[in-house]
């Protein structure tokens, strides 16, 4: 299976194509509902963000509490779908790679072709296989929103479908 | 043992690992799949159920929630008329059980209290939803789902025509389950509740999903229509992961009840693959 490394290089993210199956390791935020929905916010009142999207990748995760011994719990995918009012404006903003899981808006993958992005989907509801391919956590932003924080997370072979290229094909378009 | 402990082993077993039956659909999927998986859509589907299989080894060796979203407990108490157990305290026992299983088997804190303004997170995943339903006898019997909201979200009801028959329930759950598309995780479970009125339609179909997914419904009729609609799902080519293979659900339970001649309420709750769930029963002991 192919090795991705991010952040991505702009060859690797050219050359990847809907149902390549990919392992990342890297650096990847994390963040869902209600920090798309910040992020939105500030970037609509002209004002800076708590992280760097340019170049970056993000996964719509929110984890379930670490156990002893484990940097994180359980850390599959949430739905993408809910992050879609808000994804455009980060792919604008030089966000180059999503990851979660289930078909995209037209916006959305309108958006991906005009910003070359790359949306890939994980495998739904695999939390403790992602658990164990994280290797450190941060905290970066928004602790009061609990399981919904703003993360950094370093990973190592975490296993991904490409669900829509940065042509816009998608798997999802049958 | 008390009862509220009993609840609670019960909840830290159920949030790490499948029942058997449940875990013999997904292999039986798995094979499934397997057989016909010569395209990309296919092979790709196929990689969902090993992802699946993987995951719960992984869960089961780390002791580690198999999802991050470990749900919302929605309890069903089949209570005896007669039971000496109150329900004041077999309530107190739930909620106990609950929240010690929640703080070690460390489920995530999934629940807020106001669902439209502030959105503030109780902290401990409680309250539980407990629906109550009497039966003859002095037993008591608790069942519980840990309820996931990726695939909650993609549950429906429909007002069907009362004169609609099978094809009109087939054609409803099709379309409930096309539009939920890959969004539920699937491959997945289908409860389908028929009849009563637009909420305990609702109630059935949760409570179908209860059902040991070895048995058919006891009705020659329903377990027919339980095939056809497993049947007509599949022809849908969602797929494990919504990739366009040929196996999307892996079960289908229909619970039905008396309704009124104008209509027929159908509801559909659709559950991941990840379909937990556990059943307590009340032997004599303490709350």
């Amino acid at each position: 299976m192919r090795k991705i490394q991010l952040p991505i290089a702009e060859s690797d993210l050219l050359s990847l194509r809907a149902f390549d199956q990919v392992l990342l390791s890297g650096t990847i935020y994390v963040g869902r509902d209600q920090v798309h929905s910040r992020l939105f916010d500030l970037l609509e009142n002209n004002q800076k963000l708590p992280i760097v999207l340019q170049g970056q990748a993000i996964y719509y995760m929110g984890p379930s509490p670490a156990p002893e011994g484990f940097p994180l719990g359980a850390c599959g995918p949430t739905t993408s779908a809910r992050m879609d009012p808000f994804a455009p404006r980060l792919l604008d903003e030089g966000l180059r790679v999503m990851v979660g899981k289930g078909p995209r808006s037209e916006a959305v993958i309108s958006s991906i072709i005009r910003n070359r992005a790359l949306y890939l989907q994980a495998f739904g509801g695999c939390g403790a296989l992602y658990a164990s391919t994280v290797r450190k956590v941060e905290t970066l932003a928004f602790p009061e929103l609990g399981p919904e924080a703003l993360l950094l997370l370093e990973v190592e072979d975490f296993p991904v479908v490409v669900a829509i290229d940065s042509n816009g094909t998608s798997v999802f378009s049958r | 043992m008390k009862l509220s402990r009993k609840i609670s082993e019960a909840l830290q077993e159920a949030v790490v690992r499948l029942p058997s039956d449940v875990l013999s659909c997904i292999r039986q999927g798995r094979e499934e799949e397997a057989k016909n998986a010569s395209d990309v859509a296919g092979k790709t589907s196929l990689a969902v159920f090993d992802a699946i299989l993987e995951n719960l080894k992984i869960a089961d060796k780390n002791l580690l929630p198999m999802c991050q979203d470990t749900g919302m407990f929605v309890f069903f108490v089949d209570l005896g008329r007669s039971c000496p157990l109150v329900p004041s305290k077999i309530e107190k026992a739930i909620n106990e059980g609950a929240l010690d299983a929640v703080e070690k088997a460390y489920y995530r804190r999934s629940v807020v209290t106001d669902p439209v303004f502030t959105r503030k997170n109780t902290q401990n995943n409680l309250p539980p939803i407990i629906h109550w339903n009497l039966v003859d006898g002095e037993g008591l019997t608790i069942r519980v789902l840990l309820k996931g909201f990726g695939s909650e979200n993609c549950s429906s009801v429909r007002m069907l025509n009362p004169t609609g028959g099978p094809k009109a329930v087939i054609d409803a759950v099709c379309d409930i389950v096309r539009l939920g598309g890959g969004k539920p995780c699937p491959p997945i479970f289908l409860g389908v509740g028929i009849g009563g009125t637009m909420e305990r339609s609702a109630y059935l179909s949760k409570r179908a999903l209860l059902r040991d997914a070895r048995i058919a419904h006891a009705d020659p009729s329903y377990a027919k229509l339980e095939e056809d609609i497993l049947a007509a799902v599949q022809t849908l080519r969602i797929g494990g992961g919504g990739f366009g293979g040929r196996v999307t659900a892996l079960h289908v339970a229909i619970e039905e009840e008396p309704t009124h001649i104008a209509g027929m309420p159908l509801s559909v709750s659709i559950n991941c693959w990840a379909d937990r769930k556990a059943e307590i029963v009340w032997e004599g002991e303490d709350a």
